[in-house]
């Protein structure tokens, strides 16, 4: 009779099986590795861009006369001082700011759709999507225009030695400096850019859900959760592509 | 009887939608703009130089921490959720400084050493 006492007790610790040591779902780790492994490829464009950086003689003149030379890197707000509607005036840095803002407001009524989708308030979560829609396609709008604007270059242009001028950007030469600040000037706010895209569309398709009722049905705003994420995840990007490429 | 017609499982809201507690998120927007003021000010007031980078680099790792803290939840995860994300993020930060410094080599190398 007393063999069944001998019985193995089960396992019940954290990582033993059968529970869930992270507390979180399957899908919610999945996004933050997938965002891990995503900041590991904007931490490999930023090391470039410093390497790069860094390799090149720096700018040594007062910032006054400044000019834009292949010789040197440029200092950014020389370069980034444009605004739309203030054409010619001098404003160093003022549309990026306007645009960090538009984004990290983005990122508060994306947070507060999350917030509202846990106490499965359907009407608020869909006004704070559709805010986050709007701040979000302002911000890549505020994009395209900013390439735009690097693309075309300012009136002045860059003077050669031989007495012409470069204006604007392209992949093999730029008015701004050596061709490798262009280059990855397209290749960071470029790719940051289209993650925003990414997030744009995804916002859209779960805008449309939660209107259809899907996530209520459902009984969990989770899909919020998750694209909310990926949401504040490309704002971090911002963050420090803002630092590095703007700031410093 | 068709699987999509069997509404049984199907979500029923009872009682009242909780009212919204929004204190924290507005808390951490308004931190968010005033560390980015900040750093306007110093873009604009200080000139150029190691101190004035440390100081946007120290700005911008305090951003990161509000955004990732509390609008990504991760402060409120579990210990080893936090840790598993953050070790591979301190590791690329420290690869990123290296390749910085490298970087200030190589170019001594070139002016010094081929020129």
């Amino acid at each position: 009779m007393s063999t069944s006492t001998t019985l193995e007790e089960p396992k019940t610790g954290t990582w033993d099986g059968g529970n869930e040591p992270l507390k979180a779902s399957y899908g919610k780790l999945m996004m933050w590795f997938f965002l891990l492994s995503d900041a590991f490829t904007f931490g490999a464009f930023l090391i470039v861009y410093g390497l790069s950086r860094h390799s090149h003689l720096p700018y040594t003149g007062t910032p006054d006369d400044f000019q834009f030379s292949t010789e040197w890197w440029p200092i950014p707000e020389k370069v980034f001082n444009a605004f739309p509607g203030f054409h010619g005036v001098d404003l160093p840095l003022a549309f990026v700011a306007l645009m960090t803002m538009i984004l990290i407001l983005s990122s508060v009524t994306m947070v507060l759709a999350v917030e509202a989708g846990h106490r499965m308030d359907k009407n608020d979560v869909q006004k704070w999507l559709l805010w986050t829609i709007l701040f979000g396609g302002t911000f890549l709008g505020c994009q395209a225009w900013e390439w735009t604007h690097f693309i075309t270059g300012t009136d002045e242009g860059m003077l050669l030695a031989d007495g012409s001028r470069v204006f604007g950007a392209n992949m093999v030469m730029n008015q701004y400096g050596p061709p490798l600040f262009a280059n990855l000037f397209f290749f960071i706010t470029g790719f940051h850019g289209f993650h925003v895209t990414i997030g744009w569309v995804l916002l859209v398709i779960a805008f449309i859900s939660t209107v259809n009722g899907v996530y209520h049905k459902r009984g969990h705003y989770e899909m919020v959760e998750k694209i909310g994420l990926y949401w504040h995840f490309v704002d971090l990007v911002w963050v420090f592509v803002f630092t590095f490429f703007y700031l410093i | 009887m068709a699987a999509h017609s069997d509404h049984s499982n199907d979500f029923h809201q009872t009682g009242e939608i909780p009212k919204a507690q929004t204190k924290v998120i507005w808390k951490t927007f308004f931190i968010l703009v005033a560390l980015t003021a900040v750093e306007f000010l110093f873009a604009f007031t200080m000139d150029a130089g190691t101190l004035r980078n440390a100081i946007f680099i120290v700005l911008t790792i305090f951003k990161a921490f509000y955004i990732v803290a509390e609008f990504m939840h991760l402060k409120h995860e579990t210990k080893a959720l936090i840790w598993s994300i953050i070790i591979p993020l301190a590791l690329i930060m420290w690869l990123m400084v290296a390749l910085i410094s490298e970087g200030s080599y190589y170019f001594d190398s070139i002016t010094n050493y081929f020129n």
